[in-house]
């Protein structure tokens, strides 16, 4: 149905949003704040059309990997950073943070569409209303943010993500300020709704990289890189507690404390 | 219900005013009586309205100029970094003097009508909405300012939709501060030169020794002052409801 909406909307959104798969490519990125060296030529692909998760200890840029593709870094990314077919990307993502970002003194419906207002485009309530079904929330379009729950306020956040309709969405630990039932939730439903979008998520829980990610990444050292890609079997969102993911997860943990111990010992 | 614990108060103090005028015994030109004070208002309530009409204009056109040049000083000094410089140590002076100390060369200069006394109660209130304002433009969560900028947003769309209401719980502390100063600075312009308003009254009615009328005019000014900063605070929050409030004293 909700694949159905999409198409239904095509008229009215502009044609960068339309082209279907998008895929980022970063080649040779650098990223420094001062002496502190965070990115050195580090190179990656994210596939389109498909959920990649970055695992990583704290502290390793995750979130400034996410920020620098977003375009939010002060640095010259025009070149390092593109879509797949070498196009700038900023004009093809949405962004989705920890934080729901809710504007407290809009409406739900006026927050799911502050794209659109920001950029002064029409608004298309139609597709508001279809959105605010899917992610369960068609009785609340008019409370304002502080009457909501924090997965309700998250869900609010994933609806204006999808009101963006990029084909790109870029989500800095989006599940994590949220309690766990109220996550594997979200989860099922983010993956539900961004089905058939590039995602690329930046999580510290592997769980959530297994159940919601087609390829996972660790990223580590310092400078930061991109570790193997790692492809868990089976249709997301999966069960991450089924028998045969549960080495991949061993090695994922392994990996990671492995990269948290380097990273404390400040060797690369 | 709200306001009855303001009102016992307000007739607690009348009592204790009375006995203290009844035990000692003071002379009614040191300390009239409430009764006497009553009287006297009753009796002069017109003269009273018409200064208090002049002092009212003065304080609201204060507040007016102040508010519309501290918002502009403000949104000037957020978004033109040279202009900091400049104006800031003009904010901080504005503070520094005291309006009464301005007030004799405000009155030299442009005379004795209603000019000085806007002048001096634009002045008073400048700083606190100026400062307050600018704090609230240039405290907004950076997320906000993130997500605006991957939507593609143009800067003065930001501004409006974004900084602007984020800004508004602080502007409102600042307007706030503005209403409860902005009668100070009229009193005082009209206190060194006028021929009309509460504060010319008082000290016209001091220098007759009518002290009781001159309590009747304090009286009137309190009243003026606080239907002014509690008019301005029931729109100040109407306009930001959606602000949450918590109580510090309320345990959580």
């Amino acid at each position: 149905m909700y694949e159905k909406n999409l198409i239904k909307n095509k008229k009215t959104y502009s044609d960068i949003n339309l082209k279907p798969r998008i895929g980022l490519k970063i080649t040779g990125a650098n990223l420094a704040y001062k002496n502190n060296i965070v990115f050195q030529n580090l190179s990656a692909d994210i596939v389109a059309a498909k959920w990649t998760c970055i695992l990583g200890p704290s502290g390793v840029g995750k979130s400034t990997l996410l920020r620098m593709i977003a375009g939010l870094e002060e640095i010259n990314n025009s070149e390092t950073v593109t879509t797949s077919d070498g196009d700038n990307p900023t004009q093809y993502i949405s962004w989705m943070s920890q934080q729901d970002l809710l504007l407290p003194w809009l409406s739900v419906s006026e927050n799911i569409s502050l794209g659109n207002r920001l950029r002064k485009e029409k608004i298309d309530y139609a597709y508001i209303k279809s959105l605010l079904v899917d992610v369960g929330l068609d009785q609340r379009s008019d409370s304002l943010p502080r009457t909501l729950s924090g997965g309700e306020k998250q869900r609010v956040a994933l609806a204006r993500t999808l009101m963006e309709g990029k084909p790109v969405v870029l989500m800095d630990e989006p599940f994590s300020a949220v309690d766990a039932i109220t996550r594997s939730r979200l989860q099922e439903l983010a993956s539900k709704l961004l089905q058939g979008r590039t995602v690329l998520q930046v999580t510290h829980d592997p769980l959530e990289a297994l159940r919601l990610g087609h390829n996972i990444h660790i990223l580590k050292g310092r400078p930061a890189h991109l570790g193997n890609v790692i492809h868990p079997p089976g249709k997301t969102p999966r069960d991450p507690t089924k028998p045969e993911l549960r080495n991949l997860h061993l090695e994922i943990l392994n990996q990671l404390s492995y990269a948290s111990e380097a990273a404390s010992k400040g060797m690369t | 219900m709200k306001f009855i614990r303001p009102v016992i108060v307000f007739i607690g103090i009348i009592i204790l005013w009375q006995l203290i005028v009844s035990l000692t015994g003071v002379a009614p030109f040191i300390l009239p009586s409430p009764v006497d004070v009553l009287t006297i208002t009753v009796e002069r309530i017109d003269i009273l309205m018409g200064h208090a009409k002049i002092t009212i204009i003065e304080i609201l056109l204060g507040l007016i100029f102040g508010t519309i040049f501290g918002a502009i000083s403000a949104l000037i000094m957020s978004y033109y970094r040279p202009a900091r410089s400049w104006l800031l140590p003009v904010l901080v002076v504005t503070q520094a003097i005291p309006v009464f100390a301005l007030a004799p060369i405000l009155v030299l200069w442009l005379g004795y009508g209603l000019l000085p006394k806007v002048v001096m109660a634009t002045l008073i209130i400048y700083f606190p909405v100026t400062a307050a304002f600018y704090d609230g433009l240039r405290r907004t969560e950076t997320g906000w300012l993130d997500l605006a900028q991957t939507m593609r947003a143009s800067k003065y769309n930001i501004l409006r939709q974004i900084r602007l209401p984020a800004a508004m719980p602080a502007f409102a502390s600042g307007l706030r501060v503005a209403a409860a100063v902005a009668p100070i600075g009229a009193v005082v312009g009209e206190w060194v030169g006028s021929s009309a308003g509460l504060g010319y009254y008082m000290l016209l009615m001091n220098g007759q020794v009518q002290t009781d009328a001159m309590f009747a005019a304090l009286f009137i000014l309190a009243l003026v002052a606080t239907t002014i900063y509690f008019t301005i605070d029931s729109l100040l929050r109407r306009l930001i409801s959606w602000q949450n409030e918590s109580d510090p004293s309320h345990a959580t």
